[in-house]
C-alpha cells in the first residue's frame, strides 16, 4: 500500500492555501448583503437567500476541503464537528471555532466563533434587526454536510451584531443518508 | 475569576480599535463568495450591460469604504488632491492591500487627455471565472472597475471606469485593462 500522507494541522493547512486580504472578503460580503436588502427588502427573504447562497457554496467547498486536508473518514458526528471547527473554519476563514454544548445523544452541538471576518466594521441598523447577517455560514455547513450524507439543521443562537458576546450556531444532525447508487449492480 | 479574558464589548462599532489589516482568508473563500455574487446578479438581469452595472455598483460600495479605511490607516488622514497622486494611490496602495501586489502598470491614454489605464495580467477576481462565448465581452473585472470608481468618486475625482480584455500576442489569456475616463470638471480643476 502506498504510504498515506497524514492530515495536516489547521495552521499548516491555512498556510498551504492561497490567501487574500480579509478586508476584501469582508467588504465584498457587505456589498452582497446590501444588494440583497435593496432588491428583496424583506429581511426574512434576505436571510433565506443568504442561506441558499451558503448552501451552494458549501456543496462545492466540501470537495476542496476534502481534497486539500487529507482527513480520513470521520467515525461519528462528534469527530465531524471537531474537524469542521478546527480544520474547516481555519482553512477557509483563518479562524478556529470551538465545539461546545453537546446534547445527550451526541447529535447536536454548538460552534462558537469569537472572531468572524465576515462582520468586521458592521453594525446592524434598527430597520434590519431581524437580519441574520452571517446566515451564509449556516448555509455553507448545511450544504457541505449534505454532500457527505448528513442532513442537518443549523440555527443561530448568539450573534455579536445583536449584542451577544460571541457567534454561536447550533448544528443538529437530523439523519445520516446512506449513499445511493444511480444504477443497479446486476444490470 | 469568571469573565476574565472575554473580549471587551464595545457599544459602538466605531469605538473598536482598527485592525492592522493583516488578517487573511483563503482565496477560495473569496472566489466562492464572488461567484455567488455573480450568479445571484445573473438571475436579476436580462442583459450583459445590466450585469456589469450591478457588479460595478457592488464594487463601488467596496471602493468607498476602502478609501476611508486606507486614508485613515495608511496615510494618516491626509487626502490626495492631485490627479497623479490619487492614481498612484490606487495603483500601489489600494491594489497592494486588496490584491497583495501593486498593479502591473499605470499608463496615460494616448488618444484622449483625460484617459488613464491600469493593467493587470490576471485580475484576482477573474482567476476562477470563465465566460461562455455567448456572453461576448462580459468581464467580471467590472467589480474591480467599480472599486476604482468608488475610490475616485469619493476622493473628489469623478470618472467613468470600465474593465476590458486586451488580447496579447503569445499569451493564452488576455490581459485586463481598467480604463479610467475622468469627468469634465476634473480636467478643468486639476493641472496635471
Amino acid at each position: 500500500m502506498p504510504p498515506l500522507t497524514p492530515p495536516k494541522s489547521g495552521d499548516a493547512l491555512f498556510a498551504s492555501v492561497d490567501r487574500v486580504n480579509a478586508e476584501l472578503f469582508t467588504l465584498t460580503y457587505g456589498a452582497i448583503v446590501r444588494q440583497l436588502l435593496t432588491d428583496l427588502e424583506e429581511v426574512e427573504e434576505v436571510n433565506k437567500q443568504l442561506d441558499q447562497m451558503g448552501y451552494n457554496i458549501g456543496t462545492r467547498l466540501v470537495d476542496e476541503f476534502l481534497a486539500k486536508s487529507n482527513v480520513s473518514r470521520c467515525v461519528d458526528f462528534k469527530e465531524t464537528a471537531d474537524v469542521i471547527a478546527k480544520l474547516g473554519f481555519k482553512m477557509f476563514l483563518g479562524v478556529t471555532a470551538t465545539v461546545t454544548k453537546w446534547d445527550a445523544e451526541g447529535t447536536s452541538c454548538s460552534f462558537v466563533l469569537e472572531d468572524n471576518p465576515l462582520v468586521d466594521f458592521v453594525e446592524l441598523p434598527d430597520t434590519c434587526q431581524g437580519l441574520q447577517y452571517c446566515n451564509v455560514l449556516s448555509g455553507v455547513i448545511r450544504g457541505a454536510l449534505e454532500m457527505v450524507s448528513m442532513k442537518t439543521e443549523v440555527t443561530w443562537v448568539r450573534d455579536m451584531l445583536r449584542g451577544d458576546d460571541a457567534y454561536e450556531m447550533r448544528v443538529k444532525l437530523i439523519k445520516q443518508v446512506p449513499e445511493e447508487y444511480p444504477y443497479k449492480d446486476d444490470d | 475569576m469568571i469573565g476574565v479574558g472575554k473580549a471587551k464589548q464595545y457599544a459602538n462599532v466605531l469605538d473598536k480599535p482598527l485592525s492592522r489589516g493583516r488578517q487573511e482568508v483563503s482565496l477560495s473563500a473569496f472566489a466562492f463568495l464572488f461567484s455567488e455574487l455573480v450568479q445571484y446578479n445573473q438571475t436579476q438581469v436580462d442583459n450583459i450591460a445590466e450585469l456589469e452595472r450591478r457588479l460595478e455598483d457592488a464594487g463601488y460600495a467596496v471602493g468607498a469604504r476602502v478609501l476611508e479605511l486606507l486614508c485613515h490607516r495608511e496615510k494618516g488622514n491626509r487626502r490626495e488632491t492631485r490627479l497623479l497622486g490619487i492614481l498612484s494611490f490606487i495603483h500601489s496602495t489600494v491594489w497592494k492591500v486588496l490584491f497583495g501586489k501593486v498593479a502591473d502598470s499605470l499608463e496615460k491614454g494616448t488618444e484622449h487627455e483625460d484617459e488613464y489605464m491600469i493593467s493587470e495580467k490576471e485580475l484576482l477576481v477573474n482567476r476562477f471565472i470563465s465566460v461562455p462565448k455567448d456572453m461576448g465581452a462580459f468581464n467580471c473585472g467590472a467589480f474591480v472597475a467599480g472599486i476604482v470608481k468608488g475610490v475616485l468618486d469619493n476622493a473628489g475625482f469623478p470618472a467613468v471606469v470600465t474593465a476590458h480584455f486586451v488580447p496579447i500576442e503569445g499569451q493564452q489569456r488576455p490581459r485586463t485593462t481598467i480604463l479610467i475616463k475622468f469627468a469634465e470638471e476634473v480636467k478643468q480643476v486639476c493641472i496635471v
